[in-house]
């Protein structure tokens, strides 16, 4: 049993491309890689000499799957830079953007995604003409409440064209929400069934003590705005992140790998936010969290699913909560002068922090551009988890080892078009 | 009659383009009935490698590996059509084309020798023949939905490819060009969005792409009597389809 090569050519329902490789020498993991190769674009480095209003419309093309996570980031980054603050109605409606795309992609992941590994299967649309028909109806229509938000506020789905820094290019009249609403009080009986089904899987019995890494706000589940905290006492100003944080080049990754300064590995995502700003969750969210009996400090990255459906549940609740106490602005969007500076934000995309830096010219063109996925900064932390979780699995069928690799790599929701497609599996045994 | 059978492969993209077919969350399991989803690895797990009736390609070629993986895509499939702006036109990257690879390899990792990429994003229809072409970044789900269901039955789908100027004007749009002096690529940029931008107070940024016969000059005169300089031009060309004939050319024009 230790000499042996496991290969698996293509891990399947995630976003990019990528490969992992475990080393086993005598019976032990000596070393474990989660290598992304998919084919690097080059944006930091075409987004020197644009324009900074260019920004939200091209670092959305980094991410079909959470493109106004890369959108939220860049206008707040420029504003900081440019010196101007959005806030009220307009401030509202960005979170209510974000509130559609954390459904949309949260939904996506856990129904179509990462469900059929509890389920044994391939895909979402093998369950569903396998028995699981009702459920997989239910997630589309509900992930569609997700979606409507985003074409409602942003245009369209998929890289949305209503977001500019210093707002929108139009917003909508109030009398405009009565459709959407609508379909989020019917999308909120979905999401509260969705929350019961996902916490009725199996989940591995497997726990780390991570260092949990998101925003923390001191008034709202932390999405467009707050202050980098960890479970470990972290707590520091956005703009205080690169003096925290660094991002290493690996040869096996395409990726940039994020590590905190001192070396060490952390997790961004669902499961943090979760533990770090669990009070800050609405009623609903709260009480479905006890009810299924999701642990309050949950270390298991298994359940990260139905943290998915709690945060997805709260988006529900908060986009309907802002849309009750919407006012219509008095302008689309806060005017400005282009100046120098330079500019910081992070903002919370469905699956972790999302941090981006530019320098501006007087004449607001970009001349630098920093930008680091969540994805990017989970890597370390995915080959921790492989290293801790399959180690004494190791005399299993190799069907049962993949499966559980998968598995564990897709609780990170990882976004390889981000940081990942073809995840391909590599045991060497020697 | 046995199914189609389906292959979606992703090339250099943001994998917004075969999200939009699980966006059809009113279709999707419809479709699902009729075609044989053999081979979709952001949808499944399941690896069934073969023949393929239609192959949708997303994303342009940038790596030698891609290069090659085309020519064998194509070897397997009856129908081979490109989803969406990088496929198509070589996308947002093929700014890179032209551009020092070596600088922008430098510009974000500490190790270039680490990094393996051609100088170049192209679109699949430079590497292998393309049966069809399905514009924009990304590209409309109702397009998709009658691309499928016109291949379905073996018919050609209805994608006009008259400018997006006529869908505004159809919509009922304010001119935001004539109105406000706004740059606006409506005049120049293939139908399919439904005139989105000018919709939203804001000018058409060409995600779709050049239409039949663009006269981008035109445009780009007018655009510079309304007030754009050079560099305004050439940005506003030097996006999504940054590499489409009429827009580099026309971007050339304004280096």
């Amino acid at each position: 049993m230790t000499d042996k090569i496991i290969k698996v050519d293509m891990l399947a329902r995630v976003e990019g491309e990528g490969a992992f490789k475990v080393v086993v020498r005598d019976g032990k993991i000596v070393g474990t890689e989660f290598r992304i190769f998919e084919p690097p674009r080059f944006f930091e480095a075409f987004l020197q000499g644009r324009d900074h209003t260019e920004a939200p419309d091209i670092t959305a093309r980094i991410c079909g799957i959470c493109p106004v996570a890369y959108q939220m980031s860049s206008v707040h980054a420029m504003e900081m830079a440019l010196g101007i603050t959005v806030d009220g109605p307009l401030r509202d409606l960005r979170r209510l953007l974000y509130c559609g795309e954390w459904i949309e992609s949260h939904v996506l992941h856990a129904a179509m995604l990462h469900a059929p590994d509890f389920l044994g299967y391939a895909g979402a649309i093998e369950m569903a003409k396998d028995g699981h028909g009702d459920v997989v109806k239910l997630a589309l229509e509900y992930k569609k409440a997700g979606n409507a938000i985003v074409s409602f506020i942003g245009g369209r789905e998929i890289h949305p064209i209503n977001v500019r820094v210093g707002g929108f290019y139009k917003v909508p009249r109030k009398a405009d929400f009565a459709p959407l609403r609508e379909q989020l009080l019917r999308a909120r009986d979905l999401a509260e069934t969705f929350v019961d089904w996902t916490a009725s899987f199996d989940f591995p019995d497997k726990e780390r003590d991570y260092t949990m890494v998101s925003l923390a706000h001191g008034t709202e589940y932390p999405m467009n705005e707050g202050r980098v905290v960890s479970n470990k006492g972290l707590d520091i100003a956005v703009t205080d992140w690169p003096a925290h944080f660094r991002e290493d080049h690996v040869a096996h990754s395409n990726a940039l790998q994020g590590f905190m300064v001192d070396g060490g590995a952390y997790l961004c995502g669902p499961v943090s936010r979760f533990n770090n700003a669990y009070d800050q969750l609405s009623d609903r969210a709260k009480a479905a969290t006890q009810r299924v009996g999701l642990p309050r400090d949950c270390k298991n990255p298994y359940r990260s699913i139905t943290v998915r459906a709690v945060e997805s549940l709260y988006a529900v609740d908060e986009a309907l909560r802002i849309i009750d106490t919407y006012e219509e602005p008095d302008a689309p969007f806060v005017d400005y002068a282009p100046r120098a500076g330079i500019g910081m934000a992070a903002t919370e995309a469905p699956r972790g922090l999302l941090f981006h830096r530019y320098e501006l010219t007087e004449d607001g063109s970009i001349k630098t551009a920093q930008i680091v996925p969540p994805t990017s900064q989970n890597q370390p932390s995915i080959e921790q988890d492989l290293q801790s979780f399959i180690a004494d699995i190791l005399d299993r069928p190799d069907a049962e080892i993949l499966h559980l690799c998968e598995q564990t790599i897709r609780n990170y929701d990882p976004c390889i078009s981000c940081a990942t497609h073809f995840l391909e599996l590599d045991i060497d045994r020697a | 009659m046995s199914k189609p059978r389906l292959g979606v492969f992703k090339f250099s993209s943001c994998d917004g383009c075969q999200l939009s077919l699980l966006d059809c969350e009113d279709e999707l399991l419809a479709v699902a009935g009729v075609i044989d989803i053999a081979y979709f690895p952001e949808a499944t797990r399941a690896d069934d490698v073969g023949h393929y009736d239609i192959a949708f390609i997303e994303g342009s070629v940038t790596t030698p590996h891609e290069a090659e993986m085309i020519q064998d895509i194509r070897a397997r499939s009856t129908a081979l059509i490109t989803l969406g702006a990088c496929a198509t036109s070589g996308g947002i990257q093929a700014l890179k084309n032209g551009a020092d690879t070596a600088a922008f390899i430098d510009a974000v990792y500490a190790h270039p020798e680490y990094i393996d990429t051609l100088d170049t994003a192209t679109p699949i229809s430079d590497h292998v023949t393309v049966d069809f072409e399905l514009r924009g970044c990304p590209i409309s789900k109702h397009q998709l939905i009658e691309l499928v269901a016109a291949t379905l039955v073996g018919r050609t789908p209805q994608t006009p490819a008259h400018a997006t100027c006529i869908d505004c004007k159809l919509a009922g749009h304010v001119c935001v060009m004539v109105t406000q002096g706004t740059p606006c690529l409506g005049p120049v940029t293939h139908a399919g969005c439904g005139a989105l931008c000018p919709g939203y107070a804001r000018g058409c940024y060409g995600c779709f792409g050049p239409k039949e016969t663009a006269n981008t000059a035109s445009l780009t005169a007018q655009l510079a009597v309304n007030g754009a300089d050079r560099r305004q031009i050439h940005r506003l060309l030097q996006t999504f389809n940054a590499n489409a004939p009429e827009f580099r050319q026309e971007a050339e024009n304004h280096d």
